[in-house]
Formats: C-alpha cells, structure tokens, sequence
C-alpha cells in the first residue's frame, strides 16, 4: 500500500432522495465549495451537520496540510437504515478493489451483522487500514465486541459511559451508575478498554478532551474552553474531519487526536459561536485553528 | 437451554442475522396481546418472533415479542397503531438494564440545554426556538435536526412521531425535559 491509496470517509446525507440515480449511494472524491457546500462526484450535498459536517472539516483540514482530500462514500439514510445496509455490502464487497489505507465509519445505522462484514472485508485487505469510528458505527463496533480491532473511537462523555457499561447496547441504555458528572473520563476509559468496548486509542470529548491509549492516559487538551460549543450540532464532526485529516497527513493517531482537539477548542476563540451557532460558521476557521494548534 | 445465546461465541456474520447484542424483547399484559403484537410487526415488515421471557421479566406473561432493539421506536408505533402498549421493554443481553433516565440541564443564559443520554437540544429563552440540536449517532439524528431546528419548542413535531432509533428515543426525552423546564405544552 503507497502513501497515494485512498482514504475512505463512510457516512449518511439525512435526504432518502438522495443520490436516488445509483441505488441512494453516492462515492468518489470530495470538494469543499465554499464552506457550506460539499461536492460528491458532481453531486452538491449542504453542510448542516453530521457526515457532511465532517467532510466539510476534512476537507479544509487537508487544503490546510497540502494533501489530497478523502474520498467518500455516503448512503442516503434518515433513519430507516436501508440505505445503512446498502452502503455495508456495498462495501464489504469493493474493499478488496479500493484498498484503503484508512477508513472513518461515521453516521450509520447501527448493524451489527452489517459492521461484521465490513470489519471481516477490512482484516482480510493485504495491508490492515487504519480504523476510526464515531456515531452509530461506533455503536455497532461496541455491540459487536470487537471493538478493540479499531484504531480510534471518538466518545462523548454519554458515549463513554455506554462503552465503560459492558452490558448496554446503546447509549440509550447505559446504565445510571456509570453517568452523572461526577464519574471521572479517565476511570470510565480504563473501564471501557479493560472490558473490551474500547478501541485502542479514545479520543474523549468534553470540558477536558483527553486521549487515551490502551486504558492509559496520553494526552489532556483543557484550557480555550468555549461552552457553547457543546450546545451546536456538529462540533464532533468537525473533530472526527480533523482528527482523520492529520491520521491522512501520517500523523500518528494520539499525536493527531491532541492537534484536532486543540484546533478544534481554538474554533470556539477564533468563531466566538453562541449557542445558537451552526457548524457551517465555525468551518471557514479550521485553517488558522489549525495554524495555531499545529505551532504549539 | 440457551434461548438467547448467552456465552456462545461470536457466529459469522452470515450465520448470524440477528446477533442478540443488537435484539431486545418487549412484554405485555397477556398473551393475547403478545401473539397480536407479533402479527402486527411481522405484517409491518419487522423481524420478530415469540420468546420465553428471561427470568428478570416474568411479570405475569409467559411470552415476550422479540425484536431489533434499534427499531424500538418504530415498532412501538406500529404497536400503538394496533391499540398495544407493552408492559416494558429491554436489551436481550441484560433485562436488568432500563433506559436512561438522568437529565443534565446547561444554563447559557439566553438559552437552555437540556441532555438526556447522547442527544442535547438548546433553546432560546426569549422566543422558545429550538437553535441546536447535537450528539446522538444513529442517522436519523440529523434528519430530526433538520426537521427541528428553528421551530418552537410548541409547536415542533415530537422527535419521537418522526424518529426511527434509540437515539431518536434519547431526544424525545430531552425534548420532553425542556418543555417541562420552560413550562411549554404542546
């Protein structure tokens, strides 16, 4: 595998009409036009929020790192998961002729026989792709058990308690004991890699971003902390597009985790958002943000 | 007997159409409403079928619908389209588990967010508009947020009449905690 083999972003556009030509699956290389428009093999797809939120980040990351930007492979789903389903076979089946050397699963519908496929088509390429999940693959990863076959995952403090609970199927029911604001994201990150629902690396998202390795602690991004961010759609988003941006640019995953999470922190000074903000504005400051992150 | 596959091994995915970590049971009253729940799903296209409930949920049934956990939301429609509310509902795995009830709220000043589980919604104080919507992971997520953003919180569609998964279930409840915060009724 060279340095010029794909790196593939899997993910849904919340419109079941979209892409209705070729069978609601939309794939090939992606552009950034403008800030609020994401271009998908002439195919223009709105920045709102999640998958194309973190192309859309992505894509500036890269223009910013002088690389190439990732190629996409979007299903149409709003919930129903059909369109979930038909982007796994699909690409259970083409993994073997796109050979990439990295994949970010993000917004699907939470299948686990779908993520098994998927995952067994990945360990079988010549060369094993870096794996990064969030969102609902993310979920399906946990269900499966197999989460410890992934690179990175990127939890919020709800996601890491669901990853910590052994037992819990879905965030929905994690259970009470291991929510609430006084349980510690380093504990639950032991917790969640010591019973097998984390993967190797966790990039923890909250008031204090912290990356774990292997249940270890590597790295704690606090400081620029701008609240409101919690609050608009889509701030993980654009963490997952960077995070993924750098891994692209061959930076080591807990090295290119503590830079996104900086970077992004420094969205938050650079866009002063209040909570009303969408996440179309904070993209048009990924290059300095990351100017700034990279230089510290 | 092993009804649900406790400690067996992981089967190959085309062994395995439903793993049990992704299937959870639903329990009602009586029988009578269990074998019409079955029917109901299975003629809305859903893949269920009736069970020995696990131990923690003998509550008086002796049949439980099993079903894809992710689809509760749907299929709690199509139930309630039947005239059926199920006793309880839980994860196959772990019938001790029950859905998320902690609230956190955040005070921004101007705005409100309120978290359930995954999902946040923030809403502005002055106009009641729903402006964010964010975590969650399941795609119907930023379909509802589409859907939701910019509306009231009075009269903006319960993400649950609109939502298909857990984290849609998640939403509804933090969409419920706010109007109860800001004392807003439909």
């Amino acid at each position: 595998m060279t340095a010029h083999a794909p790196w593939l972003i899997c993910g849904s556009v919340p419109d079941e009409t979209f892409a209705a030509d070729t069978n609601g699956l939309a794939v090939g290389p992606c552009g950034l036009d403008g800030h609020a428009v994401l271009h998908l093999n002439g195919v223009a797809v709105p920045v709102r929020r999640g998958t194309p939120a973190l192309l859309a980040a992505c894509c500036a990351a890269c223009a910013h790192l002088g690389i190439d930007p990732p190629e996409a492979l979007l299903a149409a789903d709003a919930g129903r998961g059909e369109g979930s389903r038909t982007l796994y076979a699909h690409l259970a089946a083409s993994l073997p002729e796109i050979t990439p050397r990295g994949l970010t699963f993000h917004y699907l519908f939470p299948d686990v026989a779908g993520h098994d496929r998927v995952l067994l088509a990945a360990q079988a390429l010549p060369a094993r792709p870096l794996l990064i999940a969030d969102a609902g693959f993310m979920y399906a990863a946990k269900m499966s058990g197999q989460a410890r076959e992934y690179d990175l995952f990127t939890p919020d403090a709800g996601e890491l308690a669901f990853l910590a609970d052994e037992l819990a199927p879905h965030p929905f029911y994690t259970r009470g004991f291991l929510l609430g604001p006084d349980r510690d994201p380093a504990t639950l990150a032991r917790r969640a890699w010591d019973s097998g629902g984390a993967a190797r690396t966790l990039l923890v998202k909250g008031s204090r971003d912290l990356v774990v390795t292997r249940g270890v602690l590597a790295h704690s991004i606090n400081g620029t902390n701008t609240p409101a961010m919690a609050a608009i759609g889509g701030t993980g988003d654009t963490l997952t597009g960077m995070v993924t941006a750098l891994a692209m640019a061959s930076r080591a995953l807990p090295e290119a985790c503590a830079i996104a999470a900086l970077a992004n922190r420094l969205l938050g000074v650079l866009a002063r958002p209040t909570p009303a903000t969408p996440v179309s504005e904070l993209i048009p400051h990924i290059p300095a943000a990351l100017r700034e992150a990279l230089a510290r | 007997m092993n009804l649900f596959g406790f400690g067996k091994k992981r089967r190959a995915p085309d062994e395995a159409p439903a793993s049990p970590r992704g299937r959870g049971v639903l329990a009602f009253a009586h029988t009578a409403e269990v074998i019409r729940a079955e029917a109901a799903l299975k003629a809305a296209g859903f893949s269920v079928r009736v069970m020995g409930p696990p131990p923690d949920m003998r509550t008086g049934c002796d049949m439980v619908v099993e079903f894809d956990l992710l689809r509760e939301v749907a299929v709690r429609r199509v139930l309630a389209e039947a005239g059926l509310d199920p006793l309880a509902a839980a994860p196959v795995r772990a019938g001790m588990l029950a859905p998320v009830s902690l609230f956190s709220t955040t005070d921004f000043g101007d705005w409100l967010m309120v978290r359930a589980a995954n999902m946040k919604i923030t809403i502005a104080r002055a106009d009641l508009r729903i402006v964010n919507i964010s975590g969650g992971g399941c795609p119907d997520v930023p379909a509802l947020a589409e859907l939701l953003v910019g509306r009231s919180l009075a009269d903006a569609p319960a993400p649950l009449s609109r939502g298909q998964t857990l984290c849609a279930y998640s939403l509804e409840l933090a969409f419920q905690e706010a109007r109860r915060l800001l004392k807003v009724s439909a």
